[in-house]
């Protein structure tokens, strides 16, 4: 075999090779970002299950960390949002997210009512103040 | 509701779960919940079999919104695991609450493993509704059960929520979308249960969004413990002064 041959065969292999690794990567991601950090916190509670209750410091602590990050990813789902939602208007979809958010205070603390309410505003204002 | 069984052996207690899950009230709520971060996996570029799989191994929905909003947009791996890990704290709580309601006498290890990799908001609260109720020896068959039904459901509407993502004209996958954001900011604030749940909301809902737009790196973490903690914080004072 020449060089000229062996050159072209190295390419052609490393270009299967990054072919495979871009369909793999994102599933390597799910593993390393997605389940690892997850799934620790359930081992741990498997681990070290005992002596703690619902109303200890570190668990209202946890809980508080954990509920303004969803919140923080809320805000930026609706305020930045991308694709087909970004086609909506910024206004439109704040004052959805705020007639869904009354109607579920409104109609029994219903999240069903919420969720419908919020959704029929957006539909209704999408409709009529389409970008 | 009653609660089922009682079961003569563990399949039928596992499928007595199975039957559970779908004619509980999660069923719509992870019917809306996965079709949404189904419509969203598709916005942001991620394959329906990616989230199938994450469903399966995450079976998280906040953190899987987390994960496919940020990788998604492109953020650092690092910023993502350290967002996804904060916001799966609670998961430890709710681990150590559940497993003395499985464990019996004779319970080996082994068979706690499922369970724990099963633990979420809606198994949860209704394993700690049911399971009181029930001979030991059925718990885990009918808790497994019950998280398959949950897990099967979701993973399906994940599918479906891709598919219509995909298929639907702009504005209506646009109302889609919305559904993810929509329904957690509403089941978020049904979750809290004091004070300081509803100011972290709060404080989420304003940190987030302005960290993002000062170009903050690691937002979301900031958001987190900076928003938690100021809550928490405020939290102790009150108790303090109270």
């Amino acid at each position: 075999m020449n060089a000229a041959m062996n050159a072209a065969m190295n390419a052609a292999m490393n270009a299967a090779m990054n072919a495979a690794l871009a369909e793999l990567w994102p599933y390597l991601l799910l593993i390393l970002v997605g389940y690892l950090p997850n799934e620790m916190w359930r081992v741990l509670g498997l681990v070290l299950a005992r002596g703690l209750n619902e109303d200890s410091e570190i668990v209202v602590w946890s809980r508080a960390v954990a509920t303004a990050i969803i919140a923080g990813v809320i805000a930026k789902l609706i305020l930045f949002s991308a694709g087909a939602l970004a086609g909506i208007p910024l206004s439109v979809r704040i004052g959805a997210a705020v007639c869904g958010f009354l109607a579920f205070l409104a109609v029994k603390r219903s999240v069903f009512a919420g969720v419908l309410v919020g959704e029929a505003v957006l539909l209704l204002g999408g409709f009529l103040f389409a970008q | 509701m009653s609660v089922p069984g009682p079961f003569n052996s563990n399949a039928a207690a596992f499928f007595g779960g199975v039957k559970s899950a779908w004619t509980s009230v999660f069923f719509l709520v992870l019917m809306g919940t996965y079709i949404g971060i189904g419509a969203l996996a598709h916005d942001f570029g991620l394959s329906s079999w990616w989230l199938a799989l994450s469903t399966l191994l995450v079976w998280a929905a906040p953190a899987q919104v987390i994960l496919v909003s940020a990788l998604g947009t492109g953020a650092a791996p690092i910023e993502v695991a350290i967002a996804v890990g904060l916001s799966a704290i609670r998961l430890f709580p709710m681990v150590v609450a559940l497993l003395p309601l499985l464990r019996g006498p004779g319970t080996r290890l082994r068979e706690l493993l499922l369970p724990t990799h099963f633990t979420s908001v809606s198994m949860w609260v209704e394993s700690l509704r049911l399971l009181p109720g029930m001979p030991r020896v059925r718990r885990v068959a009918f808790c497994n059960g019950l998280s398959v039904g949950y897990m099967g459901t979701a993973a399906t509407f994940g599918f479906v929520g891709y598919y219509l993502a995909a298929g639907l004209p702009p504005l209506f996958a646009g109302t889609l979308l919305f559904l993810t954001p929509m329904s957690f900011l509403i089941s978020t604030a049904n979750n809290c249960r004091q004070m300081v749940d509803r100011l972290a909301l709060v404080l989420g809902l304003t940190l987030g969004p302005l960290l993002t737009y000062w170009h903050v790196g690691l937002d979301l973490m900031w958001t987190g413990v900076v928003g938690g903690s100021l809550a928490y914080g405020v939290h102790r004072l009150r108790q303090a002064a109270a």
